[in-house]
Parts: structure tokens; sequence; C-alpha cells
């Protein structure tokens, strides 16, 4: 418990108000749960070792009674303690502003999808496995599944949700309250690569928050080297343009995470992998070696079409 | 009666390693669709011999015929072609085929494209995945294992699924003037 309680995907160490109020009920329930056990415990013992004759008494005895009675009472007592503390946890946790951040998540097989909402449609933002959000700002995810059953859950930040298919978004409001990484997962079982399906929530200062927001706005950037440009001939000649948008391209498929920022994430294959440059080579040849059964299918390339490919992704900032 | 779990058991082993089952995430197929897809002209140089007939790898299995149906509409065949019911595009459910139902000329209509709009996916489909399609297309007219055969909609069921469909003979139908 001590170890699992270190790091950065753990609902021991709560970043957040929600995360909070869940390790202290939890903290509160394991307290007393072990007093109740110890005491259960006891008692077992010094009856064992307390054992009387085989007499079958007649009549039960008024201090039997009284002790039964002062027992059944204390057990109704802490039964309804734990439930009063978990009724104001879960009314303190739903307990937040209306004025939030509204973020769109969508759970597929086997990433997440993640958008930034805004009337006016040019200042949306799609991008994918990583959520950035401001400091102590409260953040509502409306949560959709694309395919099977997914659930949300970044320990850190708040409990788990389930993403239902064909079903009205569920929400999750969540509220960083120190700056930093936190990592989160599936914790629904959603097919073959469901232990593979991870997030990255940063939490920054608002004013980090609202630059990364305006340097998300914007279009991919144009490649600069020749290579880069035919890396990005490369892609727009390849499979990879009928599933991945780079705004700012011709490429606007939809079914795969959008690539428009894509050197600016930590990882790929959904937190399965650093984004780095062996990586990213492996995973566009071989996705099905990495990721067996992901829908990121295995592309063969021409001889010296790989590497401007590589420097392509990875000047896409 | 004592043997009646031992034998069931060996069943299960049966059926796990059948092939209908296999989940071949690796394969890439061999480059079968590049030596026969069709050619623009019949003249041949040296002695004739008739076209090696090819299997399409994926024809009788569940999980290939099933990521076919998903790609269906992942790389928006049924934008022109329906469920498989036609619209822009010919229906794919009849027995009717322009340009022929063997897996090689389903493949090169894919590969290749053909006159009046159906666009060639020429380096735009892993071929393995081309296969895939193929071999879902070929479930739309009967023409794999019903077994084999998807049996569920995610959607709306605007017909039946491929299981219940009929085992259709292929007839050639000419194509369409411009």
């Amino acid at each position: 418990m001590t170890t699992a309680g270190r790091g950065i995907q753990s609902a021991l160490e709560p970043a957040g108000m929600q995360a909070e109020k869940i390790a202290d009920l939890w903290q509160f329930f394991l307290v007393v749960c072990t007093v109740v056990y110890v005491l259960v415990i006891i008692f077992l013992l010094a009856a064992l070792f307390r054992r009387r004759p085989e007499i079958v008494p007649k009549a039960v005895s008024p201090r039997v009674r009284k002790a039964v009675i002062a027992a059944t009472g204390l057990t109704v007592i802490t039964l309804f303690a734990l439930l009063t503390a978990s009724i104001f946890t879960s009314r303190g946790i739903a307990d937040v502003p209306d004025r939030a951040i509204q973020i769109a998540v969508m759970g597929r097989q086997w990433w997440w999808q993640v958008e930034y909402d805004d009337r006016d449609k040019s200042k949306r933002v799609t991008t994918a496995n990583e959520i950035t959000i401001p400091v102590g700002v409260p953040v509502t995810l409306h949560l959709r599944s694309s395919d099977v059953i997914h659930s949300f859950w970044v320990p850190n930040l708040h409990g788990k949700r389930d993403l239902i298919p064909g079903k009205n978004a569920t929400t999750l409001t969540i509220r960083a309250d120190r700056p930093g990484v936190y990592r989160g997962q599936c914790a629904e079982f959603c097919g073959y690569q469901h232990a593979n399906m991870a997030l990255w929530v940063t939490a920054l200062p608002m004013a980090e928050y609202a630059k990364w927001l305006e340097d998300a706005r914007k279009p991919s950037k144009i490649p600069s080297t020749a290579e880069e440009r035919k890396g990005q001939d490369v892609f727009m000649n390849s499979p990879c343009p009928l599933c991945h948008t780079i705004q700012g391209t011709p490429a606007n498929g939809k079914t795969g995470p959008d690539l428009t920022h894509f050197a600016s994430r930590r990882s790929i294959a959904a937190g399965s992998y650093p984004n780095n440059r062996g990586y990213l080579g492996g995973w566009i040849l071989d996705a099905q070696h990495l990721k067996p059964g992901a829908y990121m299918p295995s592309i063969m390339l021409e001889q010296g079409e790989l590497q401007p490919l590589i420097a392509y992704l990875e000047s896409l900032r | 009666m004592k043997r009646i779990p031992l034998v069931a058991l060996l069943l299960c082993l049966f059926f796990v390693a059948c092939e209908r089952e296999e989940r071949r995430f690796r394969e890439m197929p061999a480059a079968a669709g590049r030596r026969n897809t069709e050619r623009l002209t019949s003249l041949v140089p040296g002695p004739y011999t008739a076209d090696i007939k090819v299997d399409n790898p994926y024809g009788y299995n569940a999980y290939a015929i099933s990521e076919g149906k998903r790609l269906f509409t992942w790389y928006n065949c049924q934008g022109c072609h329906g469920n498989g019911g036609g619209g822009m595009g010919p229906p794919l459910m009849d027995a009717r085929w322009r340009y022929g139902a063997d897996p090689e000329q389903i493949f090169a209509t894919i590969v290749e494209g053909r006159p009046n709009g159906m666009p060639s996916f020429r380096g735009k489909i892993p071929e393995y995945q081309v296969w895939q399609l193929v071999a879902y297309v070929q479930s739309l007219s009967g023409n794999v294992p019903k077994d084999a055969a998807g049996g569920r909609q995610d959607n709306m069921q605007v017909r039946k699924q491929e299981q219940a469909l009929p085992d259709l003979e292929p007839e050639r139908e000419a194509a369409p003037q411009q």
C-alpha cells in the first residue's frame, strides 16, 4: 500500500479536490474497518480461549442479552456513520460551480479522443490521449464511447466514470489543485488492448494553459526542410490520411487520432510507448507487433520513405 | 459417461484451433493480388496460360471478415455502396457483378478502381486490409462459408446479417456505358 501510494497514478496521492475527498473517505473507512476487524478477532479469540463446559442454558442470561443488544446497536451506528460519510463525500464531490471548461472525451478501441469545444468552430481543438487543464478551475468532461463500454479513471483527480456507447455523454467534473502530470487508464475491460489504453492529464497554471490552448488552435506547422516536405508527400500518398487528420493539410481522416500537433505529445499508441524516433518508426512499420489488434495497420513503405516521414511527423509541434 | 467431459474438452481444443477463429494480426498475405490483377488488355506475350486462381487468404476467417466489415465503414465504402444495397455505387448484395466475383477481381476493383466512379485505393489501403474487404464483400452475397460470415450489426439493421443472406450464384452484368 505504501508503494502503491507513490506517483503519477495513485488514488492515495490526490491532486484535486474530488480525489482528496475520496481519499479522505477511504482513510476513514480503512480506520473504522480496521478497528472493527481487530475487535471482532479479539472477541473471537477470547471466546475460543475462555471456553466453558457445554451446558445448554435454558434461558439467555440478562448479561448476554445486554451484550448482544449493545453490539448490534454499535454495529448499526458504525454502519450509519460510514453511510453518512459516504453521502457527504458524494455531495461534496458533486458540489462544483457551473462555469467550467467543457471538454469532450471519446473512448475508442484503444485510445482517447479529446476535443475542446468552442462556439467558434475554428477555435475547436482536437487531440488524443492527453488532456491539458488549468489548475484550480473545474473542468467538465463529457464522456462518450464510439464502440464498447470504457471507463475513464485518473486516480489522482477523481473516481471512475463509464463511457457508454449509443447513449448521451456521461459527465465528470475534475479540478486539479496542483500542477503536474497525472496518468489515467481505461478501467473497464474493453477488448484486446484494454491494458494499453492510457492517457495523461497535464495540469498547468492558468497563464500557461492559455498559451497552450492558443498554440493548439493553430494549424500544423508547414514543413520547412526538403526532408520534411518529402515526408509530408509520403504521408499524403500512403494510407495515413484515410484515418488521420492534420489541420492545415488535405489529410482529414476521422477514425484515427488527430496528428496536428503530434510531436508535442508524450507518448504514442495511447500511453503504450514514449514518443521518440525509434518507437515511432516501429509503430508505423509494424504497429501490430507493438500493439497487436490495434486498428493501426502495419504500413508498407518504399525504401527511403520512412526517415522523411518520421522527420515530418516530428516537426508537428 | 465418464468420457463425455474429456470428449467435450477435446472438441473445444479442436474448435480453438480452427481457422475460422484465428486472429492473424501480423499477416502480410503473399502478393497474390499483384500478379493476378486483371490486365487492361487481353494481349499477353509468351505462351498462353490460364490465370492461376487465387484464394482469398481470409475467405474462411471470421475475424478477418468482421474486420472487413469495420473497414467498409472506416474507408467510406458505404458512402457509395450503402450497407451493401447500393446508392451512388452499385449494390454488392445481389448476384450481378460488373467486374467479376472472383477474389482477385474484387481485389483489382478496389486497388485499381473502375470506370464510372470507383476510385483506385492503390497505396491507400494496406494489402492485407484489401483482402479483408474482399472477404467482407464476398460475404454480402453469401460467397463465404456461412459459419464465418458476420452475425451481428452494430447499427440499425437495414438488411439481414451476412450469415442470413442467400448464397447467390454470381452472374455477369455489363458495365454501364458512359
